[in-house]
């Protein structure tokens, strides 16, 4: 059993079902915009929705999380003896997420779960999380997914992929995951493996025509990383920056962030919140001496990460999936897609 | 699943004043579980998180020497919140070490050759680090000879002061114990900069010859020039980084130098590893 059909008028009943073995998330209007949120009670993902102001990385990444606790008084056993925070793991789903942000978690995760080290928050979290993407009929002008290695009906990192055909939904099922999800919700009409392929294949080339904005990357590997570091470019590129972070918290595939400790009263607690490499408290030693502390390089730094860096270190493409919230969200308009371009067709003058 | 962001804990056994000016003290740390100690297994060179709860933590230089059992030594300045916090704590009280991070000087490498170690100010604790564990019976004679240039601004801001004078002694390593200026008229050692210190005394480069650097950015940045005059080849010359730090684990992605994170891919570079990185540090 490969696919299925749901039609749409069961849709709100199967996804009650699965309310009683999944937390769930999904698209809801928010007042600006759509947002990727818990879906309490009977609120029903809004599955039309054109596109979220941010990305599904949240559900598994959140802003601010928890991470470590003790007390501070010393008249408790093991004070000042930090642990983990107890963390609610129970099995969750995110529902219509955008194929390009479950490609953007598998990016992260690279990040996260290394041969060297797992951070046990992320694991934990994405181990615990069902990834039901919605195949994009409609690609905004902001996307260029089909460019970076993803695209409108890309497969990678979702669980169950489905379609939408006006009155129903046709779901692949790509994972024993989505095949617990899809059980849990009684969807269980099956369809002709063969057609239904057919169909998700003819969608996935109407979407792709759609797509009119491209970028280009196969010249960046030519470059070394000092090469395109100092590159006369970029004054240019940052000119208009405001240094808002905006195009980092907007991002599905940035991972950075800080550790604080907050105390109340006599109780401790160690979290971490998303950070950006827009800011100059980023880099900024306690001493005052900051390695980045001019806009240009902390707009350098973005670039040069997520389309060098990464590239160079894992081999795995470059690190943005095409999204165009960034490009959609800088009140500047600074553009990926054409920094893009400038680095992949930057030659060194002797 | 192991949580690297879990500190041990640890108790403060000692705390000693290391400077005249009071700005950097030494704190020994001995383990509240002795099974700590042993997953705390480390190399000269690499670093820890120094974890105070409800204030924050600190990426330090391990000071003491891995043929020195028992216990823990970092010497910190105090500079921002979290050190500031910790120089004013007390011997006894709890707190909390995350480590051992990053790699280390490479001692497989430098074994038969000539080390010669070069530090400034208070970047001198894996340093000495090193020097305690080459200088270990059991290792002397994995090495050639160990010349060593330390340098601080007056002679009561050299950090290890007995130790120092101790090894200035011995036969087996060659000491040139500088600083800038000092009005002791008894002053036994040299006076001026390292890097001129350097050109002077440190042994002209040959293929089993390596210099390891620790030191103020400046210092690093005015040595490597004496160092190429007397020969020594970028891949000769191996340096320890400093950045800002918040996982040490490579994850929180701010202390990048290019593609390299000085936290997990570093501190421990070569000049030649450098030279091909932005100099974002």
């Amino acid at each position: 059993m490969k696919f299925i059909t749901i039609d749409k008028k069961d849709w709100a009943n199967g996804i009650g079902k699965s309310r009683k073995t999944y937390k769930l998330f999904g698209p809801v209007k928010d007042k600006n915009g759509f947002l990727i949120k818990s879906l309490e009670k009977d609120i029903m993902p809004e599955m039309d929705y054109p596109d979220s102001v941010m990305s599904a990385k949240s559900i598994i990444f959140p802003q601010t999380e928890k991470m470590l606790c003790t007390t501070l008084d010393e008249s408790q056993e093991e004070h000042h003896i930090m642990k983990r925070v107890e963390m609610d793991n129970s099995p969750r789903a995110i529902l219509g997420i955008r194929p390009y942000d479950a490609k953007a978690i598998q990016i992260v995760n690279l990040n996260f779960d290394t041969d060297d080290f797992r951070d046990p928050y992320w694991c934990d979290a994405l181990n615990a999380t069902t990834l039901i993407g919605l195949g994009i009929n409609k690609p905004g002008p902001f996307d260029f997914s089909t460019s970076t290695g993803t695209g409108p009906f890309c497969e990678e990192g979702l669980d169950i992929l489905m379609a939408d055909l006006d009155d129903k939904y046709l779901a692949k099922i790509l994972t024993d995951k989505g095949k617990a999800f899809m059980d849990v919700c009684e969807f269980e009409i099956k369809a002709d493996e063969k057609e239904s392929q057919a169909l998700f294949d003819i969608l996935r080339k109407e979407a792709e025509k759609n797509i009119k904005s491209h970028i280009d990357t196969d010249k960046l590997s030519e470059k070394t990383i000092l090469e395109l570091h100092d590159a006369p470019f970029w004054d240019d590129v940052a000119f208009s920056c405001i240094n808002c972070g905006t195009c980092t918290f907007v991002c599905p595939t940035c991972w950075c962030f800080d550790i604080q400790d907050e105390t109340k009263q006599k109780s401790s607690i160690r979290f971490r919140n998303w950070d950006t490499c827009m800011s100059s408290l980023f880099t900024r030693h306690a001493t005052g001496h900051n390695p980045r502390a001019t806009k240009t390089q902390r707009v350098r730094q973005r670039f040069m990460h997520k389309l060098k860096y990464f590239f160079d270190k894992y081999d795995q493409g470059i690190m943005c999936v095409g999204c165009g919230r960034c490009v959609k969200s800088c009140p500047v308009n600074i553009d990926i897609r054409e920094v893009c371009n400038i680095m992949n067709t930057y030659k060194k003058q002797d | 699943m192991e949580n690297p962001y879990i500190p041990y804990p640890v108790r403060i056994d000692d705390i000693e004043i290391a400077t005249e000016d009071k700005s950097l003290k030494t704190f020994k740390f001995v383990f509240l579980n002795k099974e700590d100690e042993e997953k705390f297994s480390y190399q000269a060179g690499q670093f820890a998180e120094l974890s105070i709860p409800g204030i924050g933590e600190i990426p330090i230089g391990i000071a003491s020497s891995p043929v020195e059992k028992g216990f823990v030594k970092f010497t910190v300045f105090r500079t921002g919140v979290v050190t500031s916090h910790l120089h004013n704590m007390k011997i006894g009280d709890i707190m909390g070490i995350r480590g051992p991070l990053g790699n280390w000087y490479p001692w497989d490498k430098l074994e038969n050759k000539n080390v010669v170690i070069i530090g400034g100010g208070f970047a001198f604790t894996t340093l000495r680090s090193s020097i305690i564990y080459m200088l270990d019976p059991a290792n002397r004679n994995k090495f050639k000879n160990i010349d060593v240039v330390y340098g601080a601004r007056s002679p009561g801001m050299l950090l290890y002061r007995e130790e120092l004078y101790e090894w200035e002694k011995r036969s087996d390593i060659n000491m040139h114990i500088t600083v800038d200026s000092t009005d002791d008229p008894n002053w036994k050692y040299h006076t001026g900069f390292v890097p001129q210190i350097v050109e002077q005394n440190a042994p002209k480069a040959d293929k089993d010859t390596y210099a390891i650097i620790c030191g103020p950015p400046i210092m690093i940045k005015f040595t490597q020039p004496s160092l190429t005059q007397l020969g020594y080849k970028e891949d000769q010359i191996i340096m320890s980084l400093e950045n800002k730090m918040k996982c040490g684990i490579g994850m929180c992605g701010r202390c990048n130098i290019g593609k390299e994170l000085v936290c997990k891919d570093g501190p421990v570079f070569t000049l030649e590893q450098i030279n091909q990185t932005p100099k974002e540090y």
